[in-house]
């Protein structure tokens, strides 16, 4: 590696951020980090707006009356709560936001393989959004983000069908980037940089990539079946015409089981990359967690009937469903216990990204294994449909996904906008998200086992105290957000400025300068060393002269 | 990339091909088959047909080993999908007679 040092008073560098000013610039850019950075926008955005409906229904609950909205209202708020957070931030959010972003980066490309087609996928999912939020504006849905029928095919008078043409038309846009991951992985990696040597967060994007292409086409034509059953009454999912309602759970989850893998997998593939930074070790196992992401995508696919248990699917099936979700056990099991190897004997250090990613292991672990309750055929019929299951999934999905979001935001925030975000209030907000975390959904457990069904906006009196506890505790989370909010986006006018390596971490992201400039790389970077090879001489570089070795490749 | 010149020659086999199979869907419909012989000989040449727009049409017998994966886990996934669909829809009415236990 080159010693060469920065000059500090040289002029302003090229970057991605200042090689276009305007807002046609952003707008028609084909640069896949102004692409990753209009993600980041839009989701935050919709993140906010589900964080909004989450804020009522927690309000609704403090009291066992309905004395907040009516029950009408509180269906509308948990459907949109559930379509918002699923389609519009969850499933976009680390593939679009960080994947786009990183993955050319991390692979030693200059771009995506198609830049125009991820341009589009953007427009695509902005169109989608379009139409499901003028659904929301114009009244709502009700159905549940399910859209289980007989339900809304034939009772729902809500926005069904806008709604669902927004969630059909924003798939494509996950497409798009599912089918541009793979095929940049594929052709576009450095010289050097073989499967086996790409960061994992490349091969968790590889195996979530599979999952959006080949999942995805389901839900669309699952949903255009809702539009048309309502509207010209086809009747697949109508008994009275020889349909069947059942059909649409299995379409449905053939899609939206594996969509909770879209939405953990590149999670994954971030806590990868923080614990290894972090402990200062390569990865307990390597290959295993590459391979473990793939086989998660794979048998992921083969678990969708554990949320029929319990509608009138045959019990043989049913059988046969909780033996194959057991299974998905393993490749999930297979990476908390390497990542927790790979703590071992390592050189922690306790930055925010860090603690995102521990809490990620810990509630990632209560929310895997409290799906190993439902998908037990007898124990689901006790806990199914209630609070037990809202709770499990939330610690797979914020407990899961929001963290690891979180911790590659900040993780990656120097890279992306070359400015060093303030650590101590970061750590604390860190802290301030586990704990308002743990207390508004670790009663939802209690409660569900007690009994309490999901999506009730009245409840018996004896749940007062655990409601209040969940409520009490999303104020804490709220917190927990703002926080970010308020600290990001002052650093990004009086954060010091960052240097290209601020973690003395590995990775090609990293041997590149802060913020990268619009071609990645002044020249092509020759990889000659496998995914998280700390080497001492390098750290002693740039502790001893306190500059990047960034330069090599950015040629400043 | 080299492109494979199919010549003109297998693109009207396979269109003539196309069109027999199409005239025996006509034909095999004007008789009721015993069984379910209907639903199998209208799939077996709808697959077959398929098949054909694929491999040469599609051009996914001259494609790389790759490209020929890609299409075979496409279909994979489907089945998987029929398959495991199907294992509810086949066993629903295997379940023996629920018992009536009288209360006393």
């Amino acid at each position: 590696m080159s010693t060469a040092v920065i000059p500090v008073e040289a002029k302003p560098r090229t970057t991605y951020l200042n090689a276009g000013q305007t807002l046609k610039s952003w707008l028609l850019t084909l640069d896949h980090k102004r692409i990753g950075i209009l993600y980041l926008i839009s989701v935050t955005f919709f993140f906010l707006v589900g964080g909004i409906y989450a804020t009522l229904i927690r309000l609704e609950l403090l009291t066992p009356q309905g004395d907040l909205v009516s029950a009408q209202t509180y269906n509308k708020l948990f459907t949109q709560h559930g379509i918002t957070m699923v389609f519009f931030f969850l499933i976009p959010s680390i593939p679009a936001v960080f994947g786009n972003f990183l993955l050319p980066i991390m692979i030693g490309a200059k771009d995506v393989a198609f830049p125009r087609l991820n341009l589009l996928s953007w427009y695509v999912f902005m169109t989608g959004a379009l139409f499901a939020s003028y659904a929301m504006f114009a009244g709502g849905v009700d159905t549940g983000w399910t859209f289980y029928p007989p339900y809304s095919t034939n009772y729902a008078n809500t926005y069904v069908i806008a709604t669902g043409l927004g969630i059909f038309i924003a798939g494509f846009s996950s497409i798009l980037t599912g089918l541009n991951f793979i095929v940049t992985i594929h052709t576009m990696r450095a010289p050097g940089m073989t499967w086996f040597r790409l960061p994992l967060f490349v091969w968790a994007q590889y195996a979530t990539s599979l999952i959006q292409i080949l999942g995805t086409p389901v839900l669309a034509i699952t949903l255009l079946l809702v539009a048309l059953e309502r509207t010209v009454g086809i009747g697949i999912f109508d008994p009275r015409l020889g349909g069947d309602p059942v059909l649409f759970q299995h379409l449905f989850w053939f899609y939206s089981h594996p969509a909770v893998y879209i939405m953990v997998l590149p999670s994954m593939g971030v806590v990868s990359e923080i614990i290894a930074t972090f402990s200062r070790k390569p990865i307990f196992g390597y290959k295993f967690v590459a391979f473990s992401s793939l086989a998660i995508a794979i048998v992921g696919f083969l678990v969708w009937g554990h949320h029929l248990f319990t509608s009138s699917q045959s019990v043989y099936a049913g059988m046969l469903f909780s033996l194959l979700s057991y299974a998905v056990a393993i490749p999930s099991a297979i990476k908390v216990f390497n990542w927790t190897a790979t703590l071992y004997r390592g050189s922690i250090s306790y930055d925010a990204p860090m603690l995102y990613a521990l809490g990620f292991i810990g509630l990632f672990l209560i929310g895997g294994l409290t799906g190993l309750f439902l998908a037990a055929l007898g124990l689901d019929v006790h806990v199914h449909d209630t609070y037990f299951v809202v709770a499990h999934f939330h610690y797979i999905m914020v407990g899961g996904a929001l963290l690891a979001y979180l911790g590659a935001m900040h993780y990656w925030w120097p890279k992306m906008t070359g400015r060093l975000y303030p650590e101590g209030w970061a750590r604390f907000a860190a802290l301030v998200v586990f704990v308002g975390f743990n207390l508004t959904f670790f009663p939802q457990f209690i409660l569900g086992y007690l009994g309490m069904p999901r999506r009730y906006y009245t409840y018996a009196p004896e749940f007062q105290l655990l409601h209040v506890l969940s409520t009490a505790g999303a104020s804490i989370l709220a917190v927990g957000f703002i926080l970010p909010a308020i600290y990001l986006l002052w650093s990004l006018k009086k954060g010091p400025i960052a240097p290209a390596d601020p973690w003395l971490a590995t990775g090609l992201e990293w041997r590149t300068s802060s913020p990268p400039p619009p071609e990645n790389f002044e020249r092509t970077p020759i990889v000659t060393w496998n995914a998280y090879e700390f080497r001492p001489q390098e750290e002693a570089e740039v502790i001893g002269g306190g500059k990047p070795d960034a330069s090599s490749l950015t040629g400043e | 990339m080299s492109e494979h010149i199919v010549p003109k020659k297998t693109y009207y086999a396979v269109f003539g091909a196309l069109m027999a199979l199409t005239a025996i869907t006509v034909f095999v419909a004007r008789f009721d088959l015993p069984w379910i012989l209907n639903i199998v000989v209208a799939l077996t040449i709808a697959v077959t047909k398929a098949t054909l727009v694929v491999l040469y049409f599609m051009h996914v017998r001259y494609s790389s080993r790759l490209t020929q994966v890609v299409v075979v886990a496409g279909i994979f996934w489907l089945v998987i999908m029929l398959v495991l669909t199907a294992s509810d829809y086949v066993t629903r009415g295997l379940l023996a007679p629920v018992v009536s236990i009288s209360a006393q």
